[in-house]
């Protein structure tokens, strides 16, 4: 039996610290690893307290990020809860399998410290690696601070292990900015902590030797299609009411309250701006300053990436009459991800809003309140004009000449 | 909101000092963040790390800051980094050196004019930690020159903080503190 470890109500902690405690309290049986800046710490830690009997599962080093994800996959498949962290070029690497985890339906949590993609090499904050997992059919919740990073852990193995869902979970921090950025992080104890995500729940395992089953198998025409559907069809209908009952319990246990899409000063916002990870908490900040001069302005953070909230960002934005959709990712010969995403999610609806770009704080580079205070200035004069009164797509924080598209 | 930036280099334990004041002044119900640049540093690169002490809960992730305090705890970083930007008129400086506060600034123009004390954070850590780790002896410092907390409140916190340290070099941190305290003009 694990030691349980006495924890203060607020500890300062860093987002990966956060995340490490979550894993630990929720008695992960495998944790497979490779570390990667800047998620390192969070494997590093769990390592110590698996050594010093807090953890009574199993953690296995490999030589790489996709023997990490691949050992996790046989360690889910046999039965177990499983989590591991990463970020970018390790990312990168774990690709191939991640849509193996997905496919198979195996409930995996997955830290990912997001960091920028090199060429050049990186090891900063950036949304590259986030993106480049949006299509592998996990789960995708993003944290805007160390608190988050803590908290949405529970959430996800909560959601991912339910076995209306059975699906891979990632939950997503900013490298650096929230990874080694400490604050103060209210607690559950050990005790509270598993109780909430409860004891693992195995479904079709392969150590059930009663009962054989075989995982990871070939389908080609005949049955790949359907299967491909069956797993859209859970991630599009049975992971949102999970989450959100999800939110619910944990808000009944801990008073913190967590939404599909959050909103700052929304009710009556006449232009907003569009964003994850820690930019969220800094444009609320830039807002109740704008407030306090009397321009209405507001803030939408997407909070779950994957499945994508479509319904619930269209209802936010309904009355907005200016957008700003801020990436922190290359787009690479198109728009922004969100730019896209919020197209699809508002061209249906009545909505009318001026909807525009940026792309922002690639390898690091601070979005400052300054650059949102800028940003929302546009987006006045575009309420203002009806129309676009800037290039659709403007590089925000970056050195020399202007850079615009479109 | 208080905001500090240290200067340091990499390895003197900036990193720790920042995280460590973050944790003592949580005790008191204040909301904190630290944090530092350093990317894929080396020891012994120059590197910046920061505080944010507020009454209500810290939203601003910028890394921008107009600090109310600078620290510095290496004595060449004040020739060769930038370490008065983005200064603010009142912004008081705390520097790590074997020279008086006339001697430094006489030596370094850019401080003439401003709120400066000095203090021999290298000296005392080797004095008493036995190896040049400035960062507590600059907490300590900083405790008196802002007035913030009683000694006995902070070095009580600070003992926990490095409680998983021999008690040996805790107490040794201890004493560097204080002289710190004691030392600083």
């Amino acid at each position: 039996m694990a030691d349980t470890m006495e924890l203060r109500d607020i500890e300062v902690w860093d987002g990966n610290m956060a995340a490490s405690h979550a894993l630990r309290q929720v008695q992960v049986d495998v944790v497979a690893a490779y570390p990667i800046t800047p998620s390192t710490p969070i494997v590093e830690n769990y390592a110590g307290f698996a050594a010093n009997a807090y953890v009574d599962g199993e953690f296995v080093m490999t030589e790489s990020e996709h023997g990490a994800m691949s050992c996790c996959i046989g360690a889910s498949a046999a039965g177990g809860r499983v989590a591991t962290a990463t970020s970018s070029q390790g990312f990168a690497l774990m690709v191939e399998t991640l849509y193996s985890a997905s496919g198979m339906r195996l409930p995996i949590i997955l830290n990912v410290v997001n960091r920028a993609i090199g060429a050049p090499l990186n090891v900063n904050g950036d949304h590259s690696d986030m993106y480049m997992g949006r299509d592998s059919g996990w789960i995708q919740l993003d944290a805007y601070n160390p608190q988050h990073a803590y908290d949405l852990n529970f959430i996800a193995f909560k959601v991912a292990e339910d076995h209306d869902v059975r699906l891979p979970a990632m939950v997503h921090q900013d490298g650096f900015m929230t990874s080694h950025t400490a604050q103060g992080v209210h607690t559950m104890t050990d005790e509270q902590g598993f109780n909430f995500v409860g004891e693992f729940k195995p479904m079709n395992d392969m150590l059930d030797l009663d009962h054989p089953v075989t995982h990871g198998v070939q389908t080609e025409e005949d049955w790949h299609f359907e299967h491909k559907a069956r797993q859209q069809h859970a991630l599009m209908t049975a992971v949102i009411p999970k989450i959100e009952a999800a939110f619910d319990a944990f808000e009944a246990l801990t008073g913190r309250r967590y939404n599909l899409v959050e909103t700052h000063q929304m009710d009556d916002a006449e232009m907003a701006v569009i964003c994850m990870g820690t930019s969220v908490e800094t444009a609320m900040e830039v807002v109740n300053e704008l407030r306090a001069n009397g321009i209405k302005a507001g803030v939408v953070g997407i909070r779950v990436f994957r499945p994508w909230p479509m319904e619930q960002l269209a209802a936010v934005l309904k009355d907005v009459k200016a957008i700003g959709t801020l990436d922190r990712s290359s787009p690479h010969g198109t728009m922004g991800m969100l730019f896209n995403e919020i197209s699809g999610s508002l061209f249906n609806t009545d909505t009318k809003a001026v909807l525009t770009n940026y792309i922002y704080g690639l390898g690091g580079r601070d979005l400052t309140k300054a650059h949102l205070v800028g940003i929302f200035n546009d987006l006045k004069a575009n309420m203002d004009a009806g129309k676009p009164t800037t290039p659709l797509q403007q590089y925000i924080g970056l050195r020399g000449p202007k850079l615009s598209f479109f | 909101m208080l905001e500090i930036r240290w200067h340091s280099r990499a390895g003197q334990g900036a990193v720790t000092g920042a995280k460590g004041l973050a944790d003592v002044v949580s005790t008191t119900g204040k909301h904190v963040q630290a944090f530092a640049f350093y990317g894929s540093a080396k020891r012994g690169a120059a590197m910046t790390a920061y505080n944010r002490v507020d009454d209500q809960v810290i939203m601003n992730h910028e890394k921008f800051m107009a600090p109310d305090y600078v620290l510095v705890i290496d004595p060449a970083l004040v020739y060769v980094a930038d370490f008065t930007a983005f200064e603010k008129p009142d912004t008081v400086y705390i520097i790590t050196t074997h020279m008086s506060t006339e001697e430094l600034i006489a030596s370094q123009p850019k401080l003439q004019g401003k709120k400066v004390y000095t203090v021999d954070c290298i000296k005392i850590s080797q004095e008493t930690i036995g190896k040049a780790i400035p960062n507590t002896p600059m907490l300590g410092a900083l405790m008196k020159v802002s007035g913030m907390y009683e000694m006995d409140f902070f070095k009580e916190n600070m003992i926990r903080v490095l409680k998983k340290l021999p008690q040996k070099i805790i107490d040794a941190n201890m004493i560097a503190i204080q002289r710190a305290y004691d030392e600083v003009k």
